[in-house]
């Protein structure tokens, strides 16, 4: 009776407000049909709901909000914690229908969703809402407990949708993330025309939640299934579309605070483009980063350090045993550092809180340090996402990032990383270890430097009370020599030129 | 106390109904016939019944949180008790209100 009424267009869409929401479904919601938000208990069904109602009323859009499981006041305060004011939206914008059954209601005979229709549509026409959600419609379902009923009264709400031209949104809960439970209502995914299912699962004790567009009719979008967060400030989806590099020239060389290693890698990083820094345990890749932060905030650069599983005033105090003082910096607001737990949420939470945490700095320069601890939970194959996201966010901000890899497994010179990131690094700094005649010594060496022409020797990294100084490995006999060694040869060398002829870049280097 | 012929009514004040119906919907039209006849035979002379019609006024039944039609909602005595469906159960509309269901036991 209706279907004359369809216009048959292309398809017109409400964009959520929800920024990677709308990425994977190429704009949004169809406007004047329905969409089926399916998940278990707990999956964000309702958090998303509402931010998508909240967001359209913001924008101008009045929405109804039509509560089958939650009491008005409990999902307003659920609003509330992610900084929403309904109050403020609810005089002409957003109406919310506390439509909760009684518990004590008795059956006798067959009834219908005529009245709450009815009631609805004359608020809709009234306050001339768009857009209109069903939050939990399986438990006003379930109250007919008929499966014919069911089916009779969907295809009820069906038609009225239809008739009133409003964009709908149903949540509907399905036992464990399986769509195919939804089909108890059978109608309902045919109802749909958009339908997308929200899963959370746990990995290494993490949470970590993600949502699958299962079909959009008459629109192309994202098949694969996409991670989400619920964030301080609601729903954030990490759409992987849309981030590709901005193909930007590069040409402004930056220090990475020393000059021999600028040197090295042939003058420098490109201003925003990244380097990694790989090493085993101990051999000194946040010494280098803290180098290269201080080299940053003295340009007057504002700069932010995050250090995974250290707190960052360790970091800052054994750095300063370097000679690097990054105290002035942080009490300027110049430095911001940031010390997370890597196995207090999933790699994808870690994303979203980095972001918002570089949007509030607003850096030129990032250090992560290290980038592997995404991966210590929730996979490697989503750590790895995310830190592809993370790179091609700071790239297209121009900010230079420098992030450290802990090289872990018995070759230290093992040159794959555990995130695979070295392929997404425009730099590759090696820091080892030489284990020659007693001693343990430091080197360090230039794996690439894209755009660069980057040495290919292998440096002696010097740690002392002054700084950091890198000195020129000799090769003698045969052998690269290093430490003790290394000295010896310099000082014959100069004795037998009978001058300064390379000034010692190692002074008390004399390391035991 | 008052005993009325066939049953005992607590009749320490009148029974007041409230019946949403919706036009003159199979089901609605059914709720309404179901409620004269238990109200004639339960409460004779004891009862009131508001009638209202959810498709003009639907703003009221909004207001009220009417989710389905019919719905019966007995106001008083107190406490207040709501029954859905077209009242076809007597059984059910009967334990609802506090009546015994069979009157000829």
């Amino acid at each position: 009776m209706t279907i004359s009424k369809r216009k048959p267009a292309l398809l017109a869409k409400l964009p959520s407000g929800i920024e990677g929401f709308d990425d994977i479904t190429s704009g949004g919601l169809p406007q004047r049909r329905t969409t089926l938000l399916m998940g278990g208990a707990g999956s964000g069904k309702t958090v998303l709901a509402l931010q998508m109602v909240t967001s359209a009323a913001l924008h101008g859009v009045p929405g109804i909000f039509v509560a089958f499981e939650e009491n008005a006041l409990q999902v307003s305060a659920n609003a509330e914690t992610f900084g929403w004011n309904l109050r403020k939206l609810q005089k002409k914008k957003l109406f919310f229908m506390d439509a909760c059954m009684r518990a004590d209601v008795v059956k006798s005979g067959p009834f219908d969703l005529t009245g709450l229709l009815a009631g609805l549509g004359a608020k809709a026409d009234e306050m001339g809402a768009k857009l209109i959600v069903f939050d939990a419609i399986d438990v006003l379902l379930s109250l007919l407990d008929d499966p014919a009923a069911e089916c009779r009264e969907l295809s009820r709400l069906h038609e009225w949708l239809m008739d009133n031209e409003l964009t709908a949104i149903l949540t509907t809960k399905v036992d464990d993330d399986r769509p195919s439970s939804a089909q108890r209502y059978g109608f309902m995914p045919f109802m749909a025309d958009c339908a997308v299912l929200l899963s959370q699962r746990i990995l290494d004790r993490v949470v970590v939640r993600a949502m699958r567009v299962l079909k959009y009719r008459g629109s192309s979008h994202v098949l694969n299934e996409v991670p989400f967060v619920i964030g301080p400030t609601g729903v954030e989806v990490g759409a992987s579309k849309g981030v590709h590099p901005e193909p930007q020239p590069f040409t402004e060389r930056i220090s990475i605070g020393n000059r021999r290693l600028d040197a090295m890698l042939g003058g420098g990083l490109y201003r925003g483009t990244n380097a990694l820094i790989t090493g085993s345990c101990g051999t000194g890749k946040s010494m280098l980063a803290g180098n290269f932060i201080e080299a940053a905030c003295q340009r007057g650069e504002r700069s932010l350090f995050i250090a995974f599983d250290e707190n960052a005033r360790d970091i800052a105090r054994d750095i300063g045993t370097l000679g690097i003082h990054l105290g002035p910096h942080l009490s300027s607001g110049l430095l911001r550092m940031e010390s997370l737990r890597s196995e207090s949420a999933s790699s994808e939470e870690h994303y979203m809180h980095l972001k918002r945490v570089i949007s509030a700095q607003q850096p030129a320069c990032v250090v992560i340090d290290p980038l592997s601890a995404l991966a210590r939970v929730g996979g490697a194959p989503a750590a790895r996402a995310v830190a592809e996201r993370l790179i091609y966010l700071c790239r297209n901000a121009g900010i230079t990032v420098l992030f450290t890899s802990l090289a872990e497994g018995s070759d230290p010179q093992l040159e794959t990383t555990a995130l695979h990131v070295s392929t997404l690094a425009d730099s590759w700094i090696q820091l080892s270890y030489a284990l020659i005649d007693g001693e343990r010594n430091r080197a360090i060496s230039i794996i690439k430097s894209r755009g660069s022409k980057h040495s290919n020797q292998m440096r002696e990294l010097v740690f002392s009370e002054t700084g950091i100084t890198l000195a020129d490995a000799y090769s003698a006999d045969g052998k690269v020599l290093l430490g003790t060694l290394r000295m010896e040869k310099e000082q014959s060398t100069r004795s037998a030129l009978g001058g300064n002829h390379r000034p010692s870049t190692a002074k008390g280097g004399r390391r035991k | 106390m008052k005993r009325e012929p066939a049953d005992a009514v607590p009749a320490h004040g009148a029974y007041v109904f409230r019946l949403y119906l919706a036009g003159g919907a199979p089901n609605s039209v059914r709720a309404l016939a179901n409620l004269y006849s238990v109200c004639h035979r339960h409460f004779p002379g004891c009862h009131r019944i508001e009638v209202i019609d959810v498709l003009k006024d639907p703003l009221r039944a909004l207001a009220e949180a009417i989710l389905v039609t019919p719905t019966l909602v007995k106001v008083s005595p107190a406490p207040t008790q709501q029954i859905i469906g077209n009242l076809s159960e007597e059984e059910e509309v009967l334990r609802a209100l506090g009546l015994p269901q069979k009157e000829h036991a």
